[in-house]
């Protein structure tokens, strides 16, 4: 922490340096347990937000909202990206593990047990019927997903051309994510590149 | 045992694909697992990911079963490390430097472009389940209904999913 004072100078937001001086690296892997077993329904974000902010006061909106936007700019699943942040944050790399692994392991050890009984049972015609009702209200739930996140971050029409070829990259060109990932995000960015007029950030 | 380093090889490259999420790796996880691995059928890929959404936490850890099924216990948990092991490096250094980036103009940039195409991604692999989810009449009813409730109500999505799992027996199952 000896790089404080010349992080405070440069720090846009000084709330994240101080927060959370009280978590343990226990306390961070138990919280993040906890939201990894209870966060049913996807929505993690709501489940850490309630959590990490609201309950414990590890972070303040503020900081949580920041921690969210590099989560969502980079790959990786929101709630794995969060856990790794915050506990970077509170205890450094041992509390990114921690959350991380309190994340991660009731989903996994579930989807363990799951994934064996499936394996042994799947082809019952029962449990094929069940889960043919489960994979449609799946494509569903994406399906609203997609529609609530467009209205949110989708603000130019060229966003719209965006979202339609990498679509068609995919599924009608058939080539590989990564291929469109790279080309159609190339392309988006550079729509997207920074202008001379624009202020610069968080100068105060 | 055999199998191992091809989990490790495909879960590492999925792992960079989930920009915006798990789903937007989908249609990559489909060719590698099925087509070129046969680790699983597309059928028991679609029930596999649809139950996982109704497991609690990240909504991508039918990977551990994926793991197990290729490569016992120790396929579970290298299947883990090398789909969460990369991006959580990645944003934990990002992370580090992101105040730095602040001033970066780029930054911008790759945020405001990236948005548009994580949601083509998150689509594109919602085509691609939908492909081996929505085969009839009645799953496409259940998908547009889910659809409805949830751009409609506040509800928790797990609920829905399980209603269509009792509405999938009834008209699904044995008579």
């Amino acid at each position: 922490m000896s790089e404080t004072t010349r992080a405070q100078i440069a720090d846009p937001s000084p709330a994240l340096a101080h927060a959370g001086a009280s978590a343990t690296v226990l306390q961070i892997f138990l919280e993040f347990l906890l939201i990894g077993a209870t966060s049913f329904g996807g929505g993690v974000v709501a489940y850490l937000r309630n959590s990490l902010v609201a309950k414990r006061a590890w972070l303040d909106d503020k900081a949580f909202v920041e921690l969210l936007a590099i989560s969502q700019s980079l790959p990786g699943l929101n709630s794995t990206n969060m856990a790794i942040l915050v506990g970077d944050r509170l205890r450094g790399i041992r509390g990114a593990l921690a959350g991380i692994a309190g994340m991660c392991l009731p989903g996994g050890l579930l989807m363990y047990f799951v994934g064996m009984v499936y394996h042994e049972h799947g082809d019952h015609p029962l449990i094929t019927a069940a889960l043919k009702g489960v994979a449609a209200a799946a494509v569903g739930l994406i399906l609203a997903t997609a529609v609530q996140l467009g209205k949110r971050s989708l603000e130019h029409p060229a966003d719209l051309v965006f979202v339609v070829l990498t679509i068609i990259g995919v599924n009608r060109l058939h080539q590989s994510v990564l291929t469109v990932l790279v080309a159609v995000g190339l392309v988006a960015i550079l729509w997207y590149h920074p202008r001379k007029t624009e202020k610069e950030g968080a100068t105060p | 045992m055999k199998q191992l380093p091809a989990l490790l090889r495909v879960f590492t490259y999925l792992s960079l694909l989930t920009v915006g999420g798990g789903m937007a790796a989908f249609p990559e996880m489909k060719i590698l697992t099925v087509d070129v691995h046969h680790w699983l059928t597309f059928p028991q890929l679609v029930h596999l990911y649809s139950v996982g959404q109704m497991a609690p936490g990240p909504n991508m850890m039918m990977i551990v079963s994926i793991g197990e099924w290729a490569g016992g216990i120790l396929g579970a948990i290298l299947v883990v490390i090398a789909f969460f092991g990369p991006t959580s490096l990645l944003t934990w250094m990002v992370g580090r430097l992101w105040n730095k980036l602040a001033r970066w103009p780029w930054r911008a940039s790759i945020q405001k472009g990236l948005a548009p195409v994580s949601i083509g991604l998150l689509l594109a692999g919602c085509f691609t389940l939908a492909k081996g989810a929505v085969t009839g009449l009645e799953t496409a009813t259940i998908a547009v209904a889910v659809l409805l409730i949830l751009l409609q109500y506040k509800i928790n999505p797990a609920l829905l999913v399980l209603a269509g799992a009792i509405l999938g027996a009834l008209s699904f199952g044995p008579k």
